[in-house]
């Protein structure tokens, strides 16, 4: 059989104020043409001043990558007509990228991969085109918007692993926060490069390449479609043509054009944007300033908090929950509370109320408050979280909450134990069922009474010792 | 008594009361009507510019500007077919400087076609003719802004400077022409030939007005990241001290009398420059002979040519008529823009942009493009090393007076190579260079040129102004034409 061998290029626009060569804004807008500049028009005379903060994006993201950075900043031309590049050149980077030779671990299925790197390089998003059957639509709000692209090497051999790949830098562009990555929005697209080889054959197969592809399904669709389609041209002893195809609905890939001979894109260096030195200082900065990723926090979560494999999981699928959930730890609140707390109570609200973690109004403080009082046995577990819904829903710092409806758990023994008497003594029937019959059941009864009768501020807990060592003191009297 | 005035002179009728700003611009505006037809300086004359009184260095001051720099709302066609309607929708960086300075624009001038040229004939509007004598060439690519001032319609006009391209026509018409040092002035705005060599530059008729331009014009620019820290001088209030030192050198290979004898007109050329330079030694200056490499100032033109085509084919692939300019036909996007690109350019230009597009190409980039780097880099490195020693270089601008339409190409042959195409040592080192009148052949002016070492734009000023007292020929214009104003 064949061994399939694949590489990607991943483009990703970053997430910042202004575009990377203008001052006009960037962000994604239905309306066309509505945040263009002379720069990003292309018009006679323009200069480009590239935008420190996407520099910085580009160059974190490399790092995260674990790529080797340059020791300056300098970008290049790519030179070529088409009409949604507005200055006929491109600016990128092909002497200097942002990084270089780098890697992603991944799990694929369980079983860990790594992706190489081969580079990840800043440039210029091209404007965006609509066409019709007379004519086509030029839209400049993409034009000049920052973008990464992210080259692999061909080491990728199946689609589970490119698609899962794609999915773990989704998440690392979304744990540094350089790009929200909406595949929706074209903000992440990839080309995907795929061959074919013989089973114990080094001779490369003929490539054959597919462009802009969004969605992450459409990838998995084209690569699968792509080795069965190979695979059996090639098992008809037929040559496959080197090629760009297109992904279309229906989950096939359909021929574009032939490739001739590479494009000539005659690239020097960009001679309006003075080189700028990268120095040890900076970098060592910025490199303090790199998030723990997704991967890293799940096998930290397991190993050093002892969570489960599922827990880890969900707790550090997103950043947004994976930082809410180390801040309440870092006020020293218990991990096992907390970790019930947030994948039960929070996230199911989360769900429910269809809003973010950013938007719910508990903080993480509030939560650890919470936390504590459960832990402390202030509060049962389940007090603890009706207390949270209920703070959630009048938008009142839970632990106000407690104190105010003066919810604070009765713990005192001798008290508990009055009331737990009391209550036997008025379900006789019960007590004998225990006595009589070692019903053990009635112990939850018991439970309940004393909950019902203290209006829930029974510790639970405490009082379970109570009821179990006043049914075995009534039944060693009985005796 | 309007055409012989400096910037410096009109100032002071303004600031005495003896003349209006409006009367300025309407004098102004007259000659330039009047001299339209015979010379051809403006592409568009501006009947409408708002006057402001502004107590300026330049304020009230009427000026032209080159039709490469962006205007708003007003027509900019970098004298080419593929911009003819071109209108743009902000300002160069140069044009606000001026406007918020209250200076006058009078006209846009023609210029060789996208500022690739030398002679001032290549203009999509027709050809610029020398105010000295209409039969010869102003040269380029700053034609009409040259003609302009030698005209006395404004008393300074702004241009760009890629090889030589308003210090060439400055010694042709008689003026002063300064590229102040590569980042002195932004370039935002100005139409790019080729962006590693270009250079805002400006016409005047002294010394002491370029100064005061540059001053105007001069500073860091958030939009040109190759713009520099500005250094703070006022150069109009330094130009007329002392220089720091006065010690220059001339290149033996570039003006050695012996090497055109045959030329009666070169031999005048290079005996009123040495005539001049012994002057100046009898006023306290130091000048010497130097020696450099033949090959490598023989490989000035090409190391030239190869730099600015390949930068041009990439500046200027955004005309396409897809975004602005006429749109071309055909059935598909690559028939549309070579249409646009076959009609809106000239031949002259296409050339060039073959030229850049072969030297670009990846299997002849290192051996023509990254070479022509190396070569400039090397005679950079040669100059700045004379310059340790030396305050500054002097040499005749051009072999000779400005050529008739009618002229052979011999100055485009290997003897003239180095005599005519030196002037771009200053852009490819980014050096302050300045062209000077110094004497009258065959009734028409000659220039020399002083070029000085990087950021010490101040430095040549005042060297220039002292060479300047000596020529006698200070504030020269052509006072062709029956007209006073």
């Amino acid at each position: 059989m064949f061994k399939v061998v694949i590489g990607l290029e991943v483009h990703c626009e970053l997430d910042t104020k202004s575009k990377n060569f203008s001052a006009s804004p960037n962000k994604f807008s239905m309306i066309p043409n509505e945040s263009v500049s002379a720069v990003d028009l292309g018009l006679p005379g323009i200069l480009p001043v590239p935008n420190k903060e996407a520099v910085r994006k580009a160059l974190l993201t490399a790092m995260a990558l674990h790529c080797k950075n340059p020791d300056e900043v300098i970008f290049d031309r790519k030179n070529y007509f088409y009409p949604d590049l507005p200055k006929g050149y491109q600016i990128t980077q092909v002497t200097k990228p942002m990084g270089k030779d780098g890697y992603l671990d991944i799990l694929v299925k369980g079983t860990p991969k790594r992706v190489y790197i081969h580079q990840l390089h800043l440039e210029e998003d091209t404007a965006s085109l609509e066409h019709d059957t007379k004519f086509s639509l030029i839209d400049y709000n993409r034009s000049g918007v920052p973008l990464i692209e992210i080259v692999t090497e061909p080491c990728i051999e199946s689609a589970d692993e490119a698609v899962t790949f794609l999915e773990d830098l989704k998440d690392v562009f979304l744990f540094l926060g350089v790009s929200e990555a909406k595949s929706n929005y074209g903000q992440m697209r990839c080309d995907v490069n795929i061959s074919l080889m013989e089973e114990g054959s080094d001779k490369l197969g003929t490539k054959v390449e597919m462009k802009n592809i969004n969605a992450f399904t459409s990838v998995r669709d084209a690569i699968e479609y792509e080795i069965k389609r190979q695979s059996e041209i090639l098992l008809k002893g037929e040559k496959v043509i080197q090629e760009t195809r297109r992904i279309a609905e229906d989950g096939k890939t359909y021929s574009m054009r032939e490739k001739v001979d590479a494009v000539d894109y005659k690239y020097f260096l960009e001679p309006n944007i003075p080189s700028t030195p990268l120095s040890d200082e900076y970098l060592y900065e910025l490199r303090s300033t790199l998030p723990e990723l997704k991967t890293d926090r799940f096998l930290r979560y397991m190993k050093e908090y002892s969570l489960s494999e599922y827990d880890a999981k969900v707790l550090s699928k997103e950043r947004p929950t994976a930082d809410y959930f180390e801040e309440v730890l870092s006020y020293g609140s218990d991990v096992e509370l907390t970790v019930n707390f947030l994948t039960s109570a929070i996230l199911s609200t989360l769900n429910k109320l269809e809003i973010t973690l950013d938007e719910l109004f508990i903080t993480p403080k509030m939560l650890s408050g919470v936390v504590d009082h459960v832990h402390e046995g202030k509060i049962s577990l389940d007090h603890g979280k009706k207390i949270l819904y209920q703070a959630i829903e009048q938008k009142i710092d839970p632990v106000e909450l407690i104190k105010k409806e003066n919810l604070q758990q009765i713990s005192d023994e001798d008290t508990l134990l009055e009331l737990i008497t009391s209550i036997m003594d008025e379900n006789k029937e019960q007590v004998r069922q225990y006595i009589e019959e070692d019903n053990e059941h009635v112990i939850n009864f018991f439970i309940g009474q004393a909950m019902k009768k203290s209006n829930r501020q029974a510790n639970p807990n405490i009082s379970l010792e109570l009821i179990k060592k006043e049914l075995e003191r009534r039944k060693e009297y009985d005796k | 008594m309007y055409r012989e005035k400096t910037i410096k002179e009109l100032k002071e009728d303004l600031k005495e009361g003896k003349i209006t700003a409006d009367d300025l611009y309407g004098k102004s505006l007259r000659l330039a009507h009047y001299f339209q037809d015979d010379y051809n300086s403006f592409v568009t004359i501006l009947d409408d510019t708002k006057v402001k009184e502004r107590e300026t260095l330049i304020g009230g001051i009427p000026y032209a500007l080159k039709d490469n720099f962006s205007t708003t709302g007003i027509l900019t066609t970098g004298s080419s077919n593929i911009l003819k309607d071109y209108v743009p929708v902000y300002d160069a960086t140069v044009y606000k400087k001026l406007k918020r300075a209250g200076a006058t624009l009078v006209g846009k001038t023609v210029l060789d076609e996208l500022a690739m040229g030398g002679t001032g004939t290549t203009g999509a509007t027709g050809i610029v003719k020398n105010p000295w004598d209409k039969e010869r060439m102003i040269g380029g690519s700053s034609a009409g802004s040259a003609a302009a001032v030698a005209l006395g319609i404004v008393p300074f006009s702004i241009g760009s400077d890629t090889g030589d391209s308003v210090r060439k026509p400055a010694a042709f018409g008689g003026l002063v022409g300064f590229k102040p040092t590569y980042g002195r002035i932004s370039r935002y705005g100005m139409f790019a030939f080729a962006s590693s060599l270009d250079h805002v530059a400006m016409f005047t008729k002294t010394v002491e007005d370029a100064a005061i331009v540059t001053d105007i014009l001069k500073g860091q620019d958030p939009l040109d990241m190759t713009t520099l820290k500005d250094d703070g001088k006022k150069y109009s209030e330094l130009v007329t001290e002392e220089p720091k030192g006065k010690k220059l050198f001339y290149i033996k290979e570039i003006c050695d009398k012996e090497l055109y004898k045959d030329s009666k007109e070169v031999t005048e050329v290079l005996t009123k420059f040495h005539e001049l330079l012994d002057k100046c030694r009898q006023e306290g200056f130091t000048i010497e002979e130097v020696s450099i490499d033949k090959d490598l100032l023989n490989a000035i033109y090409p190391t030239y040519m190869c730099i600015s085509c390949a930068e041009a084919t990439s500046n200027n692939a955004n005309l396409t008529g897809i975004q602005f300019g006429p749109r071309g036909e055909g059935d598909s996007i690559e028939e549309i823009i070579f249409d646009a690109r076959t009609k809106g350019f000239s031949e002259l230009i296409k050339r060039r942009f073959v030229l850049g597009s072969f030297i670009l190409q990846k299997e002849n980039q290192d051996k023509l493009f990254l070479n022509a780097q190396r070569v400039r880099r090397l005679l950079v490195e040669k100059i700045t090393e004379l310059f340790k020693e030396y305050d500054g270089m002097i040499l005749p601008a051009s072999g000779g007076i400005a050529p008739k339409f009618t002229d052979s190409s011999e100055k485009l042959s290997d003897r003239y190579l180095l005599l005519e195409n030196h002037l771009a040592i200053g852009n490819f080192g980014g050096f302050p260079s300045i062209t000077i009148p110094y004497g009258m052949v065959e009734d028409m002016p000659i220039g020399l040129n002083i070029t000085g070492r990087i950021k010490e734009d101040d430095e040549v000023l005042k060297l220039a102004y002292q060479v300047e007292k000596l020529t006698g020929y200070k504030g020269i214009y052509s006072k062709v034409g029956d007209i006073d104003v």
